[in-house]
């Protein structure tokens, strides 16, 4: 071990009775629970079985049973997607990574990725639905799993983001009609739970509409997720447009750059940068609230793996199946968290 | 004077303003010439900053007439836009945009407003870059460069529009000491390019130098007007003696 690890060890570490005590007991704690986790993942699992008993059988109940993964994987991520299909749905989230990855270029930024990103749009919703240009018709009620939940997450938030800017204009605005009607939107919307908003949207507005007319019912989720969280990212937006120092309107209206020049030139561009931080936060839980649609039955990541484990077959597999979508969120989360602290420091610059 | 002279390039006319119950400024009234160097002077709060910022909407003014170029600033967003593209504004705070290099706070309004191509834009900068003696920071942040030369690269935003008319407010008083030459050398130049100028300053020196009308401002009134010869020498009012006297004393 290098001289200076030694040090730094012995000055955080080991330096008195106390913190040595600590120190080892902590050691002890974090060696028992990896050695866990290692012993029930790789040292007991079982990775191929022909069914659930033979898989409790091989490992004696103390390790992992990866071959429920091998056997049910295709459905946790596709679900009741017709199975020689299910290229399609691959096909959607390997593009939906791709324009995520894609749009962490800034040099893309502005028409370019909006087109790109319009033309994305477009071909998932024909790989997705088919009906036409040879791909057979696929009603949204068998759209589930991973691609159901990214549809959600992506086109929810991109759709609230824009709609959360305006709102937060308006709150602004100096027009009492208008500044009303916003603030009286975004209380009213963050006074309510997200459950009773995708209710809503699924069993009462359906009510409200003439006899004959129907919404289609993932159509309705997706108003119903983009509305709610329009107006909670209204008010990070609106946080960082108070942090714009007045001097910056002012110098922009003195030079007669017009309202909308002005915030879109000058406001919108300080104000979404010092939000960078809150707005991921609502980001993340957002993606992780699409979670909620399988209360008004859409068949999203969480209902595919419960529905899995109810496989007489393979019945109970709770924690490999949640593990594994546990993961997969886990992993989407992460990319956004990272790749906005990316951001920050490359818009950092100019504070220097 | 020239042909230009057949109307005063701003007109002040009994203008009025209050912030609640206090009035801010109290029937103002101040022709400026085309070319012609006003500075105002007055101890804070003495409306000085308000009465400037009235000439381009900044501040809004309740009673009274002001007319830039001929046109009258009302309501109208229009007339406000018109106006405002004629008048340039430098701040005490520079008020640069820190999201944008030098080069692009230059050709913003140019691009934007006055519809120009990037490229003539660019050209238009550097010209006035150049002319503000700091071409070598195009493509530095705001952020890179001291207190001066921001300020210099605000004048020179400013100039950018092409306005007829400049309006300085404190432009040297967020300045360290060192850096104040440097922002009332171009300040000078400007002046002596003939371009019309209203400046809120306590810069004295600087007001001997170019002014061609002194104004003292206290309580949102205009106190005293005279050539700065006179007013130096010999002000009438005795609250612009006892000001001449506190600033001038050190």
């Amino acid at each position: 071990m290098p001289p200076r690890a030694l040090g730094w060890m012995r000055a955080n570490l080991f330096s008195s009775v106390g913190n040595t005590v600590t120190t080892l007991v902590a050691l002890y704690v974090i060696a028992r629970v990896a050695w866990g986790v290692v012993d029930w993942g790789i040292v007991h699992a079982v990775w191929t079985a022909p069914g659930g008993r033979a898989c409790e059988a091989a490992s004696h109940g103390e390790g992992a049973c990866w071959a429920f993964l091998r056997e049910w994987y295709r459905f946790i991520l596709f679900g009741r997607y017709p199975y020689f299909e299910q290229w399609r749905p691959l096909f959607v989230v390997l593009l939906f990574v791709a324009l995520l990855l894609g749009s962490c270029d800034r040099r893309l930024w502005g028409m370019r990725i909006a087109l790109l990103w319009g033309a994305g749009l477009a071909v998932n919703l024909w790989l997705m639905l088919g009906g036409v240009f040879g791909l057979t018709y696929v009603p949204t009620e068998l759209w589930s799993g991973l691609p159901l939940t990214l549809i959600l997450a992506i086109v929810g938030l991109a759709l609230a983001f824009p709609l959360a800017i305006v709102l937060a204009l308006g709150r602004r605005s100096r027009m009492p009609a208008v500044r009303g009607l916003c603030v009286a939107y975004i209380e009213l919307v963050r006074g309510v739970p997200l459950i009773t908003v995708l209710f809503m949207a699924s069993v009462m507005l359906p009510l409200f509409l003439p006899e004959g007319t129907t919404i289609d019912k993932l159509v309705r989720a997706q108003a119903g997720f983009v509305l709610f969280y329009a107006a909670y990212l209204a008010e990070v937006v609106r946080g960082g447009l108070q942090a714009i120092p007045a001097g910056q309107e002012e110098a922009a209206d003195a030079l007669g750059l017009g309202y909308w020049r002005k915030t879109r030139l000058v406001i919108l561009p300080q104000a979404l940068k010092i939000a960078i931080p809150p707005l991921v936060n609502i980001f993340i839980a957002g993606f992780k609230d699409t979670t909620l649609v399988t209360i008004i039955g859409l068949f999203d990541l969480i209902s595919t793996a419960s529905n899995a484990i109810t496989d007489p077959n393979w019945r109970g597999f709770y924690v490999e199946a949640y593990g594994f979508i546990a993961l997969l969120y886990f992993v989407f989360c992460f990319f956004m968290s990272r790749y906005s602290q990316a951001l920050e420091r490359s818009l950092a610059r100019d504070r220097r | 004077m020239n042909g230009d002279e057949r109307k005063a390039m701003i007109e002040l006319h009994h203008v009025h303003k209050w912030y609640g119950a206090f009035h801010a400024l109290n029937d103002v009234s101040l022709e400026v010439a085309r070319g012609e160097k006003v500075v105002v002077c007055g101890p804070s709060g003495s409306g000085k900053s308000t009465m400037i910022r009235c000439i381009n909407r900044l501040e809004e003014h309740q009673q009274g007439q002001i007319i830039v170029d001929g046109i009258e600033l009302t309501a109208d967003l229009k007339q406000i836009d018109a106006i405002r593209r004629e008048v340039g504004m430098v701040f005490q705070q520079f008020n640069l945009f820190p999201h944008l290099t030098v080069m692009e706070n230059l050709t913003l309004a140019p691009i934007w407003v006055r519809k120009m191509k990037r490229s003539e834009a660019e050209e238009l900068a550097m010209h006035f870059l150049e002319r503000v003696r700091i071409p070598e920071q195009a493509e530095k942040y705001p952020g890179q460069l001291s207190g001066g030369q921001q300020q210099r690269v605000a004048i020179a935003r400013a100039l950018c529009m092409r306005p007829q008319v400049m309006l300085f407010d404190e432009p040297t008083s967020a300045l360290d000491p060192e850096m104040i030459k440097e922002v009332l050398d171009v300040m000078v130049g400007l002046a002596e390019d003939g371009m019309t100028m209203i400046c809120v300053t306590h810069e004295m020196g600087f007001a001997r130098t170019v002014a061609d009308l002194m104004v003292f401002m206290d309580g949102g009134e205009i106190v005293e007007r005279a050539p700065p010869e006179k007013f130096f020498a010999a002000p009438e009012s005795e609250r612009a003696q006892l000001f001449l006297s506190r600033i001038l004393s050190h």
